[in-house]
């Protein structure tokens, strides 16, 4: 067998008190995708940082095609021809694509010469393997799919033969997706080695050789994909069986609760997001908005919720009209009955640096049970923060820890529950499980359906097709701004795609 | 017409400082560490360089005791918001208090003039200089006013003053060290990740705001002026913050905004005591603090956004 393109023994890693890495050994293949799956704060990007000499590991080895290394910064690991998209890209965002990609590889003092010659490697780049990117064009106003590709390109530009992407679909639309996968493939035929992170079973299923998972810190398992199961894996990854489904019986709709008419939003700069778009939620059962991400979808829900004002168009919430148009008031509406787990849980749902049990009364904080005349009453917070802590299996359950401290799925079931502990009879979510890993969506999408079943009305947008056709008892489909079909709950993925894609209704139905 | 050419001349002079203090900020600032100690470096700098000229009676030896002074006064900065990752404002204050304080004491305890230095002259100065053929053209209308009057006649550091505005836009935006810095201070993860050291960058960065700080330190008692008096920078370094701000952090904006603040200046003196028609006479107290109502009002929205370097003010950490 080949030497091992890298091998890493026994490597551990700590912030403070959290052991991020515990003893790992990893193996990977030259020429293969090695895939490596995990919750979120299983320690994954820890991993790869050490490896891409981000971070340095407490103690451990690395070894590049069978030579012992050390790495002690990104410029070590970019020698032995290591290459790393980040989760976070790190790009500079007001420089064009060039200049990124030029920045710490410049061959020397004056840029000219760089940048003539990075040109035209581009355009190589571009030839071989289809990533097309205009070099002058700036990067915030790229898509984040392209931006993805200047990281690409970043990399290979700096002659990477070993490509690691830490959750690289995590910001893309599914034909994004495959159109990277079919990038990868392609860079695995050419020779090189790739490494992909990611906490979506069904892509490790599709495009990798070997799996790795990863749980708290450790390595649990390597795996050959075409030996396993998601099932196995999803169990390897949180210890226990989980349901991938969701059960759930049938809807009983009742009354109207929420009735949107002709409603029209703009966004800031003045273009049309959401056009003329009209629908009716009744109690008692689930609608899902699918679309590609950008389509319309978190305009329309923040224009329902008050945090958006509409051009035109009116909101009935139990047959009385909302303001959309003037001043409709979240709080207000939050006291009508209509709570709204917004899409960005870290800029519009949580004050990071507050403690959970602040956090947990965000917006409710007029409320009398959480006062004592004109004063909070810190013992009433803190026991309904730890009752939802209980409830909602917060971990970890310390509701005086800093927000930040809590993971991104925990940080999640503090909104959830926040919103869905006030017993509203309307609400709306965003995104219920964006970052939120195996066992914490199970735990939410139940939650979801036990709301449902209570008699309540709930607008869901996710841009995860699964979970809009796993919870929703119908579902609107969503194209540049307007609902170009509605389906059932029995709506196939090659239909809704295509509806999805803009396909025309007829077509689709054809 | 010679009120007009005298205000120009003026507004150049009183420029030179602000646009040395504003470029020093610039380089700094594009690099994402924010420095309100313009001003303590700029009087450190004029002390040092004033002490220097008149002990050794070389004007050269001033302008490189000012620039070595500036230069640890940026470290000590550096220090404090590269490698200690402390609050940039705080540290910023800190040595604007320890440049006011120890100059006067200094001051004093080494020449006792109650916190002056003793008066240059001759080499201890930068004379004014006369560009070629001035003399010749002094009575062509118009261009020959221009060239004798008021290009030519200035001392050494004005030139390299106005020569730094090219030379920044050139680093800036021409070579490796002005693409990393820029970059630094927009997103020090990409630079880390790039394989760049990110301190090692923003302390290269912290030494041309010393250098240049020490140069306007160093016009202002060493060519301006012919010593140091107590505070002589006056508020200059906050005036050149404005500037950059105005001046969105680009090079010949910034020039620009400088010779703004400093016509305000100029003229404030110029008309000082003069009776307005229909007005009468105008305090001196309100024609001083023209420049500063200005810059309030342009900063209050006539400018539109300003967009500061998007890491500014961070200290770059990567484990939390
Ligand atoms: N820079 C950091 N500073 C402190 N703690 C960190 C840092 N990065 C990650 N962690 C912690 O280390 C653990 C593993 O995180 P990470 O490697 O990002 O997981 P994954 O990529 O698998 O989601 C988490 O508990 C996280 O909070
Ligand atoms: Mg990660």
């Amino acid at each position: 067998m080949a030497e091992a393109a890298i091998e890493l023994i026994g490597i551990n890693k700590s912030f403070g008190a959290v052991r991020a890495n515990r003893d790992i050994n990893l193996e990977i293949a030259p020429g293969t995708i090695h895939g490596i799956i995990g919750e979120n704060g299983a320690g994954k990007s820890t991993l790869m940082s050490i490896l891409y000499g981000f971070y340095q590991a407490d103690s451990g080895e690395i070894r590049v095609g069978g030579k012992p290394i050390t790495i002690k910064t990104p410029n070590d690991a970019i020698a032995v021809g290591i290459g790393m998209v980040h989760q976070h890209f790190m790009l500079v965002e007001n420089f064009t694509v060039l200049e990124n990609v030029i920045l710490g590889a410049e061959s020397e003092a004056l840029l000219k010469k760089s940048i003539v010659k990075a040109r035209s490697e581009l355009q190589r780049l571009e030839r071989e393997y289809g990533l097309e990117v205009d070099p002058d064009a700036v990067i915030e106003e790229l898509p984040v799919g392209l931006q993805q590709r200047v990281e690409i390109l970043k990399a290979l530009y700096r002659g990477a033969e070993i490509l690691i992407l830490d959750e690289p679909t995590g910001v893309l639309t599914p034909p994004e997706a495959d159109h990277l996968f079919r990038i990868l493939k392609q860079l695995k035929e050419q020779g090189k080695t790739i490494v992909l992170i990611t906490h979506k079973l069904r892509e490790i299923m599709a495009i990798t050789d070997t799996v790795s998972v990863m749980r708290q810190g450790t390595m649990v398992a390597t795996r050959e994909t075409a030996k396993t199961t998601v099932g196995e894996l999803a169990e390897l990854m949180v210890g226990r069986r989980v349901l991938l489904r969701v059960e759930k019986g049938e809807a009983k709709p009742g009354a109207i609760k929420l009735s949107v008419k002709n409603l029209t939003v703009r966004d800031s700069r003045g273009v049309t997001m959401v056009n003329d778009v009209s629908f009716d939620i009744r109690g008692g059962e689930i609608v899902g908005i699918a679309g590609v991400a950008g389509n319309g979808q978190s305009e329309l829900i923040e224009a329902i919720s008050g945090i958006r004002r509409a051009v035109s168009g009116s909101v009935m919430l139990d047959g009385k009209p909302i303001d959309v148009i003037g001043i409709a008031d979240p709080g207000e509406l939050r006291d009508r009955g209509l709570a709204h787990v917004p899409e960005d849980r870290h800029h519009v749902g949580l004050v990071l640096a507050f403690e959970e049990n602040e956090n947990s009364i965000l917006g409710y904080h007029d409320d009398p049970k959480y006062l004592n005349g004109p004063l909070l009453n810190i013992d009433a917070i803190r026991n309904d923060a730890r009752d939802k802590i209980e409830k909602y299996d917060i971990r970890p359950g310390d509701c005086r820890l800093k927000t930040a401290n809590f993971s991104g799925g925990n940080q999640q079931k503090i909104v959830l529950a926040r919103e869905m502990e006030q017993d509203p009879g309307v609400l709306i979510v965003g995104q219920p499980t964006r970052g939120v890993d195996v066992g914490a969506i199970e735990f939410i999408h139940k939650r979801l359906i036990a709301m449902r079943d209570q008699g309540k009305a709930v607008l869901l947008v996710s841009v995860e097709l699964d979970e809009i056709r796993s919870l929703s008892d119908r579902i609107l489909v969503m194209f540049d701004g307007r609902v170009v079909g509605e389906r059932g709950s029995d709506a196939t993925e090659g239909e809704l795609g295509l509806l999805m894609a803009g396909v025309e209704r007829k077509e689709a139905a054809e | 017409m010679d009120v007009l050419v005298q205000l120009i001349d003026a507004t150049i002079r009183v420029s030179v400082p602000l646009l040395l203090a504003c470029l020093a900020g610039l380089y700094s600032e594009r690099a994402g560490i924010f420095d309100i100690g313009l001003e303590g470096k700029m009087l450190a700098g004029a002390f040092a360089g004033a002490s220097a000229a008149a002990v050794t009676g070389s004007a050269w030896v001033g302008l490189g005791a000012a620039i070595l002074t500036a230069v640890c006064f940026a470290l000590v900065h550096g220090f404090a918001s590269i490698t200690h990752r402390g609050n940039q404002i705080v540290s910023g204050v800190a040595i604007n208090f320890i440049a006011a304080g120890s100059t006067i004491i200094l001051g004093q305890a080494w020449f006792k003039q109650g916190g002056r230095t003793p008066s240059l002259s001759g080499g201890g100065r930068f004379e004014a200089i006369t560009l070629p053929g001035a003399e010749a053209v002094k009575d062509v209308p118009i261009l020959g006013t221009i060239y004798s009057d008021i290009l030519s006649g200035h001392s050494l550091l004005v030139y390299v003053a106005f020569l730094m505005v090219p030379f920044t836009w050139w680093v800036l935006f021409r070579t490796r060290f002005g693409l990393r810095l820029r970059a630094v201070g927009e997103n020090p993860a990409a630079v880390d990740t790039a394989g760049i050291s990110v301190a090692w960058l923003r302390y290269r960065a912290v030494i041309c705001t010393g250098i240049l700080t020490g140069i306007a330190g160093a016009y202002l008692s060493v060519a301006q002026n012919a010593g140091f008096v107590k505070d002589m920078t006056a508020g200059k370094g906050f005036i050149a913050l404005a500037a950059l701000i105005f001046a969105k952090w680009k090079p010949v904006p910034a020039m620009f905004a400088c010779l703004l603040f400093g016509f305000l200046e100029a003229a404030s003196i110029r008309f000082q005591g003069m009776a307005w028609p229909m007005i009468g006479k105008v305090p001196v107290q309100l024609m001083q603090a023209l420049p500063y109502i200005l810059t309030v009002i342009l900063l209050a929205g006539f400018i539109g956004k300003a967009i500061p370097p998007r890491a500014g003010g961070v200290p770059y950490v990567k484990e939390r």
